[in-house]
């Protein structure tokens, strides 16, 4: 987390900074994620939520809804079934939306990248990845590594810029 | 009940409907008898194999034939049997017991969906595990893998491989 600019609020309680660096401050600050696991990393996932890594702790929260999420953690193998699926949710999300491709399956097809008939070859065929997190399944440490470099790609954002005025 | 003392019972019962495969301990039975014959395991107090175990398709690989191995168990005499029935690829029909074992419901339909056997009487044989307009069986020997589904593509990338 940034606290630069907690840190001026030491006197009189007045700080001027720039609104793009305040709206990254409160991204950052509230990944919540969308709560689906797909395969064995979705326990990785799980055992990063819980009490002993606690995603909590970054602002990470699950919620049940894509309405209510920021990022979705794409945590398994994405079968050629559930990719529709995936898709479909993804595009229900409200912006500002971050995906992050947990384990090899999401990033390249893992395991049945060439003789797997029904799984998709990397979840980025379907849906623009921010983050990728290599692993079989990944460590949990490994998904917190991914959040806080997610964090730092926040905070590079210009969210108030136009797009037209962006590099 | 041993083995042996199986085939004879059944060979009494249901004459001219199965032949022992000795090396597998195995049971393999003619597609039309099946019915009665899976009445009779079920029922017969020295048989009474209560417990359909598990359920597999296979292809038998020379593009010929299909085919099924039941395994049942029974709870009370703790014995075991391996039931096999086998029909040609150009017409895989065998009769379904799903109405005498509740298990083979789901059972039968992963074998239709993944070998593409047609089970004759099944409640509602429609795909198990893949989406409903699939082509194709997946466990063939012969099927060919898919270049694309709807709009996602499926690549068959072997540069690294072999």
């Amino acid at each position: 987390m940034d606290y630069t600019l907690l840190n001026k609020f030491d006197q009189d309680n007045i700080v001027v900074e720039k609104l793009d660096n305040l709206i990254n401050w409160a991204r950052t600050g509230s990944q919540w994620y969308f709560q689906f696991g797909l395969a064995c990393c979705a326990i990785e996932m799980m055992s990063a939520a819980g009490p002993r890594h606690d995603l909590e702790r970054f602002g990470a929260m699950p919620r049940a809804t894509p309405r209510q999420a920021d990022v979705m953690l794409v945590a398994g193998t994405v079968s050629i079934k559930m990719a529709e699926r995936v898709k479909r949710l993804y595009e229900q999300m409200a912006d500002p939306k971050y995906v992050i491709s947990m384990g090899s399956c999401a990033n390249s097809g893992g395991p049945y990248w060439q003789h797997g008939y029904h799984v998709l070859k990397g979840v980025d065929q379907i849906i623009p990845v921010d983050i990728y997190i290599p692993g079989c399944p990944p460590r949990p440490e490994s998904l917190l590594q991914g959040l806080l470099e997610l964090q730092k790609k926040i905070k590079e954002e210009t969210p108030l810029r136009k797009k037209s005025d962006k590099k | 009940m041993k083995f042996k003392e199986i085939i004879k019972l059944l060979e009494i019962r249901c004459p001219g409907g199965s032949a022992p495969i000795e090396e597998r301990e195995a049971v393999l039975v003619q597609p039309d008898k099946w019915l009665e014959i899976a009445q009779i395991l079920k029922d017969d107090p020295d048989l009474t194999l209560d417990s359909l175990m598990c359920l597999s398709g296979y292809d038998k690989g020379d593009g010929e034939n299909l085919g099924v191995a039941y395994n049942f168990h029974s709870m009370s005499k703790l014995h075991k049997l391996e039931i096999r029935i086998e029909v040609s690829i150009e017409n895989p029909i065998i009769p379904s017991i799903s109405q005498i074992w509740k298990t083979a419901d789901w059972h039968e339909r992963e074998a239709y969906d993944m070998i593409g056997i047609q089970f004759d009487g099944h409640p509602n044989l429609q795909r198990m595990l893949l989406p409903d307009d699939w082509v194709g069986h997946p466990l063939r020997k012969d099927y060919e893998t898919p270049e694309s589904y709807h709009d996602l593509t499926i690549p068959k990338d072997k540069t690294y491989w072999e």
